[in-house]
């Protein structure tokens, strides 16, 4: 009995780390992925000089990183000032437990698996609260205000866009929800619920157009702004990771998770995880080439668009869509 | 082990296996680079001023005032969830009682934006 035990932890163990470095490992190329698009969009270079094409950039960054003074300002909290970073990197680390790559992929293949994203994405917002609260500084109490702010009112419309797919899929388990997509993928029928949540997800990440809660120009970096070495560079990781779980959760509920985009050879050849990449990827495009496309938002634009578009539309859609689906006796049965 | 903790122990593994990185990403940093703080570098940051007093002071109320709107409009999702999933079962005694809920939350909704609550000059 005990050995058991020891051979499922330490498997669980392996698996929970096969997720985990690879995400690590996007994360770190993500960064420098970002600067060679951005630089491509607007004809630079970009970093080309450590390794091959730069390739070895992002490890040049983690070595910088790691080797900087951490400096905790002399009226923090200085427990909190550390749990802050700390917070937002497991939250964004934990939620990868659920996310199916392939046909039940997913490490814990839990029947609330939409329901667990939802959570530990809304639990976010105190990584950066704590944050913003223990630095003692004004443009980290600034930032940490207006960042939970975005991130609250644009999860509200988050929620409607998701229970729109859980009203097609019948189901809160993430393979329920990919498998549902076989004949169609939901970013055709829901397209307009797909634009909110892409457009929400950027929000949510705190990425451009809306990274008002970094804001350079005003509050200098918002909430992190006292951070400095590998507590800051957890901030970062954090941030890259949740684009990237954000990527997924849009792949799983939209895109079709890993199916492949047209149900025949050559096609079918290539394998779910690939075709799941590839489509996390293309996402994760997606929100570079905003990145490189458009202005700031600005607060009072944020939050009308947050409050007075998304929640109207997103709500009117969801009563929309149960309608017709129970008019015409469409709603899935899973649960049978 | 039952079933059910069987399916959430991932969950477990994965935050502790978060803990352990960056408790050690910290951990490792403050033991290779070197420490050298002074008064100076430890204030908070002002744009190159003395600190002029404690950053935790009283906020704009509109803050607080999403805080409350997410509240009620989180916790309608949060009933949407339960009924999206099982609509099919409790029919249209089910499906109207949650068109009147939405009614009554519109109505609450066209009342804040009446009155500016969600406006931010």
């Amino acid at each position: 009995m005990f050995w058991q035990d020891v051979t499922t932890l330490s498997l669980t163990v392996l698996e929970a780390l096969a997720i985990l470095v690879p995400v690590l490992l996007c994360v770190a190329y993500a960064t420098y992925a970002e600067r060679r698009v951005l630089a491509a969009m607007q004809s630079r270079k970009g970093p080309n000089v450590v390794g091959a094409f730069g390739l070895m950039q992002p490890f040049a960054d983690a070595a910088k990183m790691l080797l900087k003074e951490t400096i905790i300002p002399a009226g923090a909290n200085r427990a909190l000032f550390l749990a802050g970073p700390m917070l937002t990197f497991i939250l964004a680390m934990v939620a990868w437990a659920v996310i199916p790559v392939n046909n039940h992929w997913a490490v814990a293949d839990i029947n609330v698996g939409i329901l667990y994203l939802f959570a530990i994405s809304s639990l976010g917002v105190y990584g950066i609260i704590i944050a913003g609260w223990a630095s003692n500084s004004k443009y980290a109490f600034l930032g940490a205000l207006r960042s939970a702010a975005q991130m609250v009112s644009y999860e509200v419309s988050m929620g409607f866009v998701i229970v729109c797919v859980l009203l097609c899929v019948g189901s809160l388990n993430l393979n329920d929800i990919v498998l549902a997509q076989k004949t169609i993928w939901f970013c055709v029928p829901l397209f307009p619920m797909f634009v909110i949540f892409f457009i929400s997800t950027l929000a949510e990440t705190g990425r451009a157009p809306f990274d008002l809660p970094e804001g350079e120009s005003e509050i200098v970096a918002g909430f992190f702004v006292e951070y400095s070495s590998m507590s800051f560079g957890l901030f970062f990781l954090g941030e890259y990771a949740n684009m990237f779980l954000m990527s997924s959760l849009t792949t799983i509920l939209f895109l079709g998770g890993w199916l492949s985009p047209l149900p025949f050879a050559p096609f079918t050849w290539v394998p779910g995880p690939i075709w799941f990449l590839l489509k996390v990827f293309l996402c994760i495009f997606m929100f570079f080439w905003v990145r490189a496309t458009f202005p700031r938002y600005r607060y009072d634009q944020l939050m009308r668009l947050g409050w007075k578009v998304f929640l109207p539309i997103s709500l009117f859609w969801l009563v929309l869509t149960a309608s017709f689906l129970f008019a015409f006796h469409l709603l899935p049965h899973k649960l049978a | 082990m039952t079933l059910l903790l069987g399916k959430y122990f991932p969950i477990l593994v994965f935050m502790a296996i978060a803990i352990v990185l960056s408790a050690a990403f910290i951990g490792l940093s403050l033991l290779f680079a070197k420490q050298k703080p002074y008064a100076e570098k430890l204030s908070a940051y002002e744009c190159g001023f003395e600190p002029f007093d404690d950053a935790r002071r009283r906020f704009d109320v509109r803050f607080y005032l999403v805080a409350i709107l997410f509240i009620i409009f989180d916790l309608e999702v949060a009933f949407l969830f339960p009924w999206a999933v099982s609509l099919w079962r409790i029919g249209a005694f089910g499906f109207f009682s949650m068109l009147g809920f939405l009614a009554v939350l519109t109505v609450g909704f066209v009342y804040e934006w009446r009155k500016g609550a969600l406006d931010w000059e």
